[in-house]
């Protein structure tokens, strides 16, 4: 029935995909809507999820049980309805404890929900180790005290790293036995002459890889299906790829858990099916829902200081769509507007993370679409296939937001990031912290001078910057190798190539903020304001300075330059596994709490006013409407920031055009030029501000508002009373 | 041609999608004599002032956003862009070099010499017609429409394209509500209140040139700015039209110009 090839002998799914897939160029038009069962369980979950507000935000936890892939029972939202199966936990939305990351996450999470720790699995972990406490057994005193600054913050040292996607269609594709059969072979030839450290490392990975395997396909069993051989038909190609993500957020609590690309794979199923005359369109989409819905519960137990960092609950289930083949084939097919078509027939939601690979060449009829998307839902990103295709070929997904990986042959060390615009008041400092005048980094003179001057400064925050990449670095190898000892993800692992390219995915935040600092010095005069401890803790410019945001290049030449130089020092340091590293320009929500760590800055922000989130420039800085903006934003070298770009954009509908279809038409066209320029990743929010303001005081009304923030989605409601603050103030983009 | 012809830029926009066809780099220039009371941009009326700049450089700047506009173009508006006329005109003439899709926003204030030939060189005229009565838009702006008229029927007359703006200002541009202050019910009854919006309108539908009619309604958003400018705001008490009268003089609107879609 398929047209075989390399992938019929080998594992190679891309193979497969581009031997059987069918690009459309239709339109919308073919959808179906949802089904009675559909709105029925639809229904079901938006109750449970309204109890699970009013709980506090969390329904239920069983904190007896240590979750593993085989761990619960089965269990069902509405079992004779559903189409697709399987649930984390025994119950919808019921929370598991996973505390192989670390113990302590899961003791202050249950102490958050009022909940007891289970002397049961105390015990278990007074014989059993965590990555968290790995971790802090190595760390050095310079590590815990800028851990504790928050020169380096969100690190992924107490919780797990996320970020790896498993390769989840080799499941229908090949069924378990085979996967596994694979595997041994693999092991089988990992037999050299010295057995050194990384050949006794990969050979007990592949074991356990193995064994994550067995129990996925018990798993599965459990449920009535048997995943050890290939999937037969659609349905069964939709609930295998899902056993096989469901057995990974059994397991791991990562910060992010990507899907991958998955849509063109399965079109080709839902392509025989029609072809045979086996299922209606209206039958497909129906699985497509209740796939999407399962997507759209996974919950993970975490504490109220994650949620601080990284707000509105988010699990980042990034499903990349679109995109363009190296054959030079557009890839979007029939599922592609099925999964988006899924915001239209069970509403707009944050998860799954959809993010479409942009590229101008996409057909004509899937860019409306996707703009109509936007402007309907709020709930899609976009990014620039021209950019990543050229690194990562044709069947690369994106982790989390915005960092792009060849499914199952890359992953990366998430290194969350390093606060700059803090390393920048270092060097004026002498390495002490603003805040608590600790001496966090190497003692230095400060700067004394009445004015601060360029030259200077740069030569100092040069040498800072030396510091950090260093430290950062090495702080990064303790974490990814306990991680790997105590937390390994085995079946995300098994569902990779035994050759694996690693990227040690560094990232940097407060970048408009150096930005606008950097460019007051230089082109305005900035004062210190500075303390008894002699400590800057404030900054009086005089003059207009050049701001980022308004396609200037004097300001945004230093930009990209801050960027550049922080990757080449990045770049002389040793990484783990030989990680290669890159970094990312991207902060979710926790620009907020960064902000909240950081004095004040020489560009005029004050101590604790949060940062711009991702590469965006500083609110209401940009002053020349949202396409200098983004050009600003573009001018930035995805070659030095390989790991992402992240730019939200906010616009009125009515500033976006008249009617719905000059909007959709504006919206790509705008999308078009901007990654024409370069741009890698942007969030569009088509918002009315009176609807967020509204919101606010009336959660009720808006159980489903999602709106973008840095590289994911969230729902409105579940953000922070701050975090909404922060939203509202943001440019929404209106000329009038 | 004399690309050293200066202009004053109040400030621009480089995302417009409401001012003209497509996305567009707007360009407000700096000064205007008309007075209009729903003003929201209070801060372009100083002839002083304003961001010296040469067509050359002007032009530099928008080529930047090349990638963006090709589906629209550039929108001069002000201010009255009119007033600086040869630097307008100049500028829409390199831009047409360029292959660049022009519009000029203005109320046709300036409609003779080189305002009339920039004017004319535009793509689009997006023309402002303040009221449909002369001695109340006098009274709303400082000026008659007669000019705006008058730049209509050149338009018509080289059968260049305009589209037509009309702000709809509570109790002066439209009657939005009954004399007892509720909202109309039935249409016939708001028409027959406003008689004057509705042959003003059936007046500009007997221009082939007019390609769109937009009304606008009336909003508040520029308040501030008379404040910051110590300038008086003689709206105050007017609030934003009725939203039901709103809908009724849509309506009507697409009757008189798409009857066969009413």
């Amino acid at each position: 029935m398929f047209v075989p090839g390399k992938w019929s002998e080998d594992i190679c799914v891309r193979d497969f995909i581009n031997k059987n897939y069918t690009p459309y160029d239709g339109d919308e038009s073919f959808l179906a809507g949802p089904t009675q069962a559909t709105t029925d369980l639809w229904n079901q979950i938006l109750e449970l999820r309204k109890k699970e507000k009013e709980n506090g935000g969390v329904l239920d936890i069983d904190e007896h049980t240590i979750s593993t892939i085989t761990s619960h029972a089965p269990g069902y939202i509405d079992k004779d309805k559903e189409k697709i199966v399987g649930l984390q936990t025994d119950a919808p939305l019921k929370r598991a404890i996973m505390p192989f990351g670390g113990i302590r996450m899961v003791r202050s999470s249950l102490e958050a929900y009022a909940r007891e720790m289970d002397p049961e699995v105390e015990r278990v972990f007074q014989y059993r180790k965590t990555h968290n406490d790995g971790v802090f057994d190595a760390y050095t005193p310079e590590m815990q005290r800028a851990r504790h600054c928050g020169i380096l913050t969100g690190l992924p040292d107490a919780y797990g790293r996320g970020r790896i996607i498993g390769d989840y269609r080799r499941i229908p594709l090949y069924g378990t036995a085979f996967l596994i059969a694979q595997k041994r072979k693999a092991k089988d030839q990992i037999l050299p002459d010295v057995m050194d450290v990384e050949t006794i490392q990969h050979r007990e990975e592949i074991s356990e890889q193995v064994k994550s395997l067995y129990e996925l396909t018990k798993m599965a069993q459990s449920y009535g299906f048997d995943i050890s051989r290939a999937a037969r038909n659609f349905t069964e190609a939709v609930q295998w790829l899902y056993f096989g993500y469901l057995g990974v957020v059994k397991e791991q609590n990562g910060a992010a858990m990507s899907l991958g690309r998955v849509s063109t794979f399965l079109d080709i199923y839902a392509e025989e099916e029609l072809k045979n005359g086996t299922m209606t369109e209206s039958e497909i989409q129906e699985v497509v829902d209740h796939f999407i819905m399962k997507l759209r519960i996974v919950r993970f137990l975490r504490t109220p200081a994650y949620d601080e960092l990284f707000s509105g609950d988010p699990t980042w289930i990034t499903e990349s769509i679109g995109g363009i083949g190296l054959d030079g084939r557009h890839m979007v097919t029939k599922m592609s507007y099925r999964f988006l078509h899924t915001l239209e027939n069970i509403g707009s939601a944050p998860e799954p993370n959809m993010t479409i690979l942009w590229s101008p060449n996409l057909p004509e009829n899937f860019k409306k679409y996707c703009a109509k998307i936007s402007i309907n839902t709020s709930s899609i990103q976009y990014e620039s296939d021209e950019l990543m295709r050229e690194k990562f070929g044709d069947d690369y997904a994106i982790a989390c937001c915005v960092s792009a990986m060849r499914v199952g042959k890359q992953m990366q060390f998430f290194g969350a990031r390093a606060n700059l615009a803090k390393c920048l008041l270092y060097a004026i400092n002498g390495g002490r912290d603003e805040k608590t005048g600790d001496q966090v980094g190497p003692v230095r003179n400060p700067i004394t001078s009445e004015y601060l001057d360029y030259d200077e400064v740069m030569a100092r925050f040069d040498e800072t910057c030396a510091w950090l990449s260093k430290l950062y670095i090495n702080t990064l190898n303790v974490i990814h190798y306990m991680h790997d000892k105590y937390c390994y993800e085995r079946l995300e692992m098994a569902l990779h190539d035994e050759k694996i390219d690693r990227t040690m995915a560094c990232g940097l935040s407060g970048l408009s903020v150096i930005a606008d600092s950097l460019s007051a010095i230089k082109y305005a005069k900035v004062k210190p304001i500075r303390n008894e401890m002699g400590l800057a803790v404030d900054f009086e410019i005089t003059g207009d300075y050049p701001q980022y945001g308004n396609d200037n290049p004097k300001v945004d030449r230093i930009a990209a330059e801050v960027v550049r130089k922080f990757m080449k020092q990045l770049s002389k340091h040793k990484c783990y596994r030989n990680a290669r590293p890159t970094q990312s320009i991207l902060t979710i929500t926790s620009n907020v709490v960064y902000g909240k760590k950081t004095g004040s800055t020489p560009d005029g922000r004050k101590a604790g006013e949060p940062f711009a989130p991702g590469a965006n420039p500083m609110h209401g800085r940009d002053r020349s409407g949202a396409i200098a903006s983004m050009r600003s934003v573009a001018n930035l070298q995805y070659d030095y920031s390989e790991d992402g770009i992240s730019y939200t954009f906010s616009i009125l509908p009515a500033t976006l055009g008249k009617d719905e279809e000059e909007q959709k038409v504006n919206l790509y066209n705008l999308l078009d030029g901007y990654f024409n320029d370069g741009g890698h990743h942007i969030n569009v929010n088509v918002i009315l501000r009176k609807t967020l303001l509204d919101a606010m005081d009336h959660p009720e009304k808006y159980p489903q508002l999602t709106i973008r923030v840095s590289g994911y989605a969230v729902n409105f409601t579940t953000l922070t009373h701050e975090q909404q603050l922060e939203v509202v103030r943001r440019t929404v983009h209106s000329k009038f | 041609m004399s690309t050293t012809i200066k202009g004053y830029v109040h400030s621009v926009e480089t995302l417009g999608a409401v001012d003209g066809p497509g996305l567009r780099f707007v360009l407000f220039l700096q000064g205007c004599p008309l007075r209009c009371k729903f003003c929201h941009n209070p801060d372009t009326w100083r002839f002083e002032g304003g961001e010296e700049v040469t067509v050359k450089e002007q032009v530099k700047q928008i080529l930047r956003y090349k990638n963006y506009i090709k589906s629209g173009g550039v929108t001069i508006s002000g201010g009255e862009p009119l007033r600086q006329a040869e630097f307008v005109l100049e500028l829409t003439r390199a831009l047409h070099e360029e292959g660049i899709h022009v519009a000029i926003d203005t109320s046709g204030i300036y409609c003779e010499g080189a305002a009339l030939e920039a004017a004319m060189e535009a793509d689009l005229i997006l023309l402002d017609i303040k009221s449909f009565d002369r001695e109340k838009a006098k009274a709303l702006t400082g000026f008659t429409t007669d000019h705006a008229w008058q730049l209509l029927e050149e338009r018509q007359a080289a059968n260049k394209p305009v589209w037509i703006r009309h702000v709809l200002v509570p109790k002066i541009t439209i009657i939005d509500k009954k004399t007892d202050g509720s909202s109309f019910e039935n249409e016939e009854e708001w028409k027959s209140q406003n008689a004057e919006l509705v042959d003003g309108m059936r007046r500009l539908n007997t221009y082939s040139c007019i390609e769109r009619v937009d009304l606008l309604p009336f909003h508040k958003m520029g308040e501030f700015k008379y404040e910051e400018l110590h300038f008086p705001y003689e709206l105050k008490e007017t609030q934003e039209p009725d939203e039901q009268a709103l809908a009724f003089a849509e309506k009507t609107l697409l009757e008189i110009r798409n009857p066969d879609q009413a």
